[in-house]
C-alpha cells in the first residue's frame, strides 16, 4: 500500500533491550520519592490533618498539606492547583503527599496521614433530566448545538422513523505506563522529566503555575508509555512533584500507581445519546436528531462532544444535533482517544443499522444513499471524502455481498455468528510548529522540533518526511524530539501531531535546501521554519475530514453469553501515510480499542462513595492477546492536496472510531437483539438471549 | 532504614550482587531503584499487566509480586539481560522487525515473557488451549496469544507480538 516509506522504528533497539528511559527512570542521585494521599469523600471540607505519626517515621523528608503548601498560580484547569485549598471536589483527589527517602518509606507513611473531613452529600449520577444540565457556552470545535430546517417536524412527518438512546460508560484511557514526573530545581531553573503528550505544553504551563520565566524551565520526554489523551493536558503529578523537589530541595519521583489513576488523569465521559432518524420508504434520510448528555467535574469544564461526528457524516435538509453536560462531584473527565467521536459514531452507526434493518436496505446502501455531496450543514466540498470507497472495498475484502441479512438465523454448535458494518471520520487537524534543520559536513541531517513519540513512532515518521523533501536516505537524517529546549511544538492529540510537526519539518528542510549550495562548511548549515502563519492562515473553503469502514465477524456463545470476534477489517482514507510499517499498527490499535469499547470496557463509578469502582485492570479489562484474532487495516491510496505538504491527514484516532458499532451491529446480525448499551458483557447479553 | 532492612544476594544477568534491602521492597523497586536495570517496567505493581515479567530462577514471573527478600540467592534474568552482548536475541530482533510495540513500556514484559513461554512450550507444558495435554503442544497462533496473554499492551500490539514469537521460535 503507497506510503512515504516503511520503516521499523528508529528506536527500537533501545525498547527491546530495556534502555529507552521513561519519565522517573532517568538516572538522577539523590532523588527522594513521593506519594500521594487521596481524598475518601467526594465532596465537603477538610477539617484536620493529623500528620504526626507519618512525620516521625525515619526518612520521611516532608508531609505536604494544603497547610503548608507553596502558593501556585492560578491556571484554567483547576486540576493543577494541587494542595491549595481544603475543599474537596470529588473522592480521590489528592488531599496530601509525602516525600520520602525510599519509595516503600513514602508509601507507608502516606498510609499513617490521618484526614478529617466534613462530607457533604456529593451528587455522582448523570441522568439526561438532570436539573443542573446545561449547554456548554463554547466548545473546542464549534458551536455545541448545530439546526438546520425544521427537524422535529420532520421527524413527525417521516414514513420511516428510528428513536432509540444510547448508553456508554465512562472508560480509562489506561496507557500502560502510569503518568509520572521526575523534578529537579536549580536554584530558580526548573527540570522535569515527565510522561506527556506535548513538552513545549508543559513548559508554558510550569512556567505559569510556578511563576517563572519559560526559559527556566525544561520538560524532557525522549519515551512517553501511550497516553491516548490522558497526558495531553499537564496533569497534577507533574505540578506536585516540582512542589515536593522545591520543598525538600532534592530531586523528587512521583508516579501515580495504577489505581490513583483513575481519580487522577482523566477518563472518558459517560453519555447517554439519543438519536432520531427520519427517511423515505428509499432510505434518504429527511432529518438527523442527534443529542448527547455527558458530565463534567467541578474542577474543569470537559465536554465530550459525542455528537460532532454527526454533522459531517450523511445528507438530510433537517438536522440538530445538541450536547449537554451536568457537572457533577466526579473525577474530572478529559481527552480520550477520538473524545466525542467514538461514543457518537457508536450511536449514529448503530442507529443507521437499526435503519437499515428496518427498511431491508443493505446498510452500506444506506450510507451510499445518504453520502452528501458537500459538507452537510453548508455544502463546503470535502478536501477529499472516500467514505463511499472504503465502504466498498472493505465490501469487496470482507466477502460482504454473498451476506444474508436476516438476523439471527446461523448458528455453529453453541455459537450465534453474524458480520456488521460501520462508517467511521475523524477531523483533520493541525498546530503550529517551529523547527529546524541541519545540514552537516559528513552528509548527514538533523532535525529538531519538540514533537513526541506516544508510540505513534514520531521520530520515524518525521525521518521519513525530512528525508523525503530533502531528497535523502532517512537514515542520513536524525530527528530529535521530546525535550522543551528544542523548537516550540504543539501536542501530539487530535490526531494532528505528524500534521503539524511535518508541516513545520517541510518548511525547515526547504529553507535548507534553498541555503544549500553543494558545499557544507564544517560548522553545517542550518535554517529554520515557523509555520503560525501558514497553519493558521489556512481558510475554511474545504471540509477536512478522515474516513473510514470497520467490518467484524462475531461468535455470540448462546450459553454464556461471550462474544468473540474472529476477523476485524478496517479501510481507511485519511490522505497519504508516511510510515506503511508503523501505521498499520496504529489503526489496528484503535481497532482493538474499539474492540474493547464495544464488549469489556467500562468503568463503573460506586454512587455511594461516589468513585470507581473498577479501579484496575483486574477489574477493568482491556483487550489482551486471546481476545484479538484475524485483524487487518487497510488504506485507500487518497491524494489530498489541501491539508497540508505532506498530503496526510492524521490516523491516531480513526481507529477506533465506528469500531465498536460494526461489531455490535454484527452482534445484532448474530442474534437478532439490539443492545444499545456498552459493553456487551456477558451479563447484559446472556438474559437476552 | 527503621530496622526493618535486611541482606540478600541476587544475581541478576549473571552478575551476582550482595544488597542491603528494605524487607517491604518488591524485587521490582530493587531492580529499579536499586539496581538502575528500569528495563522492567511497573504498569500495575499489582500482577495485572505483566511489564514486570522477568525470569524467576528460569521461570516467567512478576516482579511487582515477588517480595525481594523471599529471592535470596536467586537467579533473575531481566530484558537488559536477553542480549548476548551488542547481539540481539532472536525475539528481540523479531520484534524490531515486526512491530510488535508502539510505545514501549510493555515491551520488556513482553519479551521476558516470551523467551520464559518458548521454554516452557519446548518442555512440553500445556496450556488452557492445549487440546491433547500428553501430546507436545502445537506452538500456533491460538496457543501464542493464550500464552502471551498476561502481558497486556494497550497500543494493541498483538498481531506483531504474535508474529514475532512465531518467527524468533522458526
Amino acid at each position: 500500500m503507497n506510503a512515504i516509506g516503511s520503516r521499523s522504528r528508529v528506536e527500537g533497539r533501545e525498547k527491546v533491550t530495556g534502555e529507552a528511559r521513561y519519565a522517573v527512570e532517568h538516572p538522577v542521585p539523590g532523588a527522594a520519592y513521593a506519594w500521594v494521599v487521596q481524598s475518601t469523600v467526594a465532596k465537603g471540607e477538610i477539617t484536620a490533618f493529623d500528620t504526626a505519626d507519618a512525620e516521625a517515621l525515619p526518612g520521611v523528608l516532608t508531609v505536604l498539606t494544603p497547610d503548608n503548601a507553596p502558593e501556585l498560580a492560578p491556571v484554567s484547569d483547576g486540576e493543577l492547583a494541587v494542595l491549595q485549598g481544603r475543599k474537596v471536589s470529588y473522592r480521590g483527589q489528592i488531599v496530601a503527599a509525602v516525600v520520602a527517602e525510599t519509595l516503600e518509606t513514602a508509601r507507608e507513611a502516606a498510609r499513617l496521614v490521618r484526614v478529617t473531613y466534613a462530607a457533604r452529600r456529593h451528587d455522582v449520577r448523570l441522568t439526561p433530566d438532570h436539573p443542573g444540565r446545561y449547554t456548554p457556552d463554547e466548545a473546542e470545535d464549534g458551536p455545541w448545538q448545530a439546526r438546520q430546517g425544521d427537524p422535529e417536524d420532520a421527524f413527525r412527518a417521516a414514513p420511516v422513523r428510528i428513536d432509540c438512546t444510547f448508553t456508554t460508560p465512562a472508560e480509562h484511557n489506561n496507557p500502560m505506563e502510569p503518568h509520572a514526573t521526575l523534578a529537579a530545581w536549580d536554584g530558580d531553573a526548573l527540570t522535569v522529566h515527565d510522561s506527556n503528550q506535548g513538552p513545549s505544553t508543559v513548559r508554558s504551563t510550569l512556567a505559569k503555575v510556578f511563576e517563572l520565566d519559560p526559559a527556566r524551565v525544561r520538560v524532557i520526554s525522549p519515551h512517553i508509555g501511550g497516553g491516548f489523551g490522558s497526558k495531553g493536558t499537564p496533569r497534577p503529578n507533574v505540578v506536585l512533584a516540582a512542589m515536593a523537589a522545591r520543598a525538600v530541595g532534592r530531586p523528587v519521583k512521583l508516579a501515580f500507581t495504577r489505581r490513583q489513576m483513575y481519580a487522577l488523569t482523566g477518563y472518558r465521559s459517560p453519555t447517554v445519546q439519543r438519536v432520531r432518524l427520519g427517511a423515505a420508504e428509499d432510505g434518504r434520510l429527511t432529518t438527523i436528531i442527534h443529542e448527547s448528555f455527558e458530565q463534567s467535574s467541578t474542577v474543569r469544564e470537559f465536554a465530550e462532544e459525542s455528537t460532532t461526528p454527526t454533522r459531517v457524516m450523511y445528507r438530510a435538509p433537517n438536522r440538530r444535533t445538541a450536547y449537554h453536560l451536568t457537572r457533577l462531584d466526579v473525577p474530572s473527565t478529559s481527552w480520550m482517544r477520538a473524545p466525542g467521536d467514538a461514543p457518537g459514531m457508536f450511536a449514529l452507526e448503530s442507529a443507521m443499522d437499526e435503519l437499515a434493518v428496518v427498511l431491508g436496505l443493505d446498510p452500506i446502501e444506506l450510507r451510499v444513499r445518504n453520502e452528501p455531496d458537500g459538507h452537510p450543514e453548508d455544502g463546503r466540498p470535502f478536501s477529499s471524502r472516500n467514505l463511499v470507497a472504503c465502504l466498498r472495498e472493505g465490501a469487496a475484502r470482507f466477502g460482504w455481498s454473498d451476506r444474508d441479512p436476516t438476523p439471527g438465523v446461523r448458528r455453529v454448535g453453541r455459537r450465534l455468528v453474524g458480520t456488521g458494518v460501520a462508517a467511521a471520520t475523524y477531523p483533520v487537524l493541525r498546530s503550529p510548529a517551529q523547527a529546524t534543520a541541519r545540514a552537516n559536513a559528513d552528509g548527514s541531517y538533523t532535525v529538531r522540533i519538540a514533537a513526541i513519540d506516544l508510540g505513534t513512532g514520531a521520530r520515524t515518521a518525521l525521518g521519513l518526511i525530512a528525508a523525503e523533501t530533502l531528497k535523502a536516505d532517512p537514515a542520513q537524517v536524525t530527528v530529535e524530539i521530546g525535550d522543551s529546549d528544542l523548537p516550540r511544538a504543539g501536542l501530539a492529540g487530535g490526531s494532528a501531531g505528524t500534521a503539524g510537526w511535518g508541516t513545520a519539518v517541510v518548511r525547515a528542510c526547504e529553507a535548507l535546501l534553498s541555503k544549500l549550495n553543494g558545499h557544507v562548511p564544517p560548522e553545517g548549515v542550518e535554517a529554520a521554519a515557523d509555520t503560525t502563519e501558514e497553519v493558521k492562515g489556512q481558510g475554511d473553503e474545504y471540509a477536512r475530514h478522515s474516513f473510514g469502514a470497520h467490518f467484524a465477524e462475531v461468535e455470540v456463545d448462546v450459553d454464556t453469553g461471550e462474544i468473540r470476534v474472529p476477523r476485524m477489517l478496517g479501510v481507511f482514507a485519511t490522505g497519504r501515510i508516511v510510515n506503511a510499517k508503523a501505521a498499520r499498527s496504529q489503526f489496528l490499535g484503535g481497532m482493538i480499542m474499539g474492540l474493547g469499547m464495544a464488549l469489556m470496557e467500562e468503568s463503573v463509578l460506586d454512587e455511594a462513595f461516589g468513585d470507581h469502582l473498577t479501579a484496575d485492570l483486574a477489574q477493568y479489562h482491556i483487550p489482551a492477546n486471546a481476545d484479538v484474532r484475524d485483524l487487518d487495516a487497510v488504506w485507500l491510496d487518497e491524494h489530498d492536496p489541501h491539508v497540508n505538504p505532506m498530503g496526510t491527514k492524521g490516523i491516531g484516532e480513526i481507529g477506533i472510531v465506528g469500531a465498536a458499532a460494526a461489531i455490535t451491529n454484527a452482534v445484532h446480525h448474530a442474534t437478532g437483539v439490539r443492545f444499545r448499551t456498552l459493553p456487551l458483557t456477558p451479563p447484559r447479553v446472556l438474559p437476552e438471549l | 532504614m527503621d530496622g526493618v532492612d535486611t541482606s540478600i544476594t541476587l544475581t541478576v544477568n549473571g552478575r551476582e550482587h550482595r544488597l542491603r534491602i528494605d524487607v517491604r521492597s518488591s524485587l521490582l523497586d530493587v531492580l529499579r531503584e536499586d539496581l538502575g536495570l528500569t528495563g522492567s517496567k511497573k504498569g500495575c505493581d499489582q500482577g495485572q499487566c505483566g511489564a514486570c515479567t522477568v525470569l524467576l530462577d528460569g521461570r516467567r514471573a512478576n516482579a511487582c509480586l515477588a517480595l525481594a527478600v523471599a529471592q535470596d540467592g536467586a537467579e533473575v534474568t531481566t530484558v537488559e539481560g536477553l542480549a548476548d552482548g551488542d547481539a540481539l536475541s532472536p525475539l528481540q530482533r523479531a520484534f524490531i522487525e515486526r512491530d510488535a510495540f508502539q510505545c514501549g513500556y510493555c515491551t520488556p514484559g513482553q519479551l521476558c515473557s516470551a523467551t520464559g513461554m518458548l521454554e516452557e512450550a519446548a518442555r512440553g507444558w500445556p496450556s488452557a488451549v492445549t487440546g491433547d495435554l500428553t501430546a507436545d503442544p502445537d506452538l500456533d497462533e491460538t496457543e501464542i496469544r493464550e500464552r502471551m496473554s498476561g502481558n497486556l499492551c494497550r497500543c494493541g500490539a498483538y498481531e506483531g507480538i504474535v508474529a514475532a514469537v512465531k518467527e524468533a521460535r522458526a
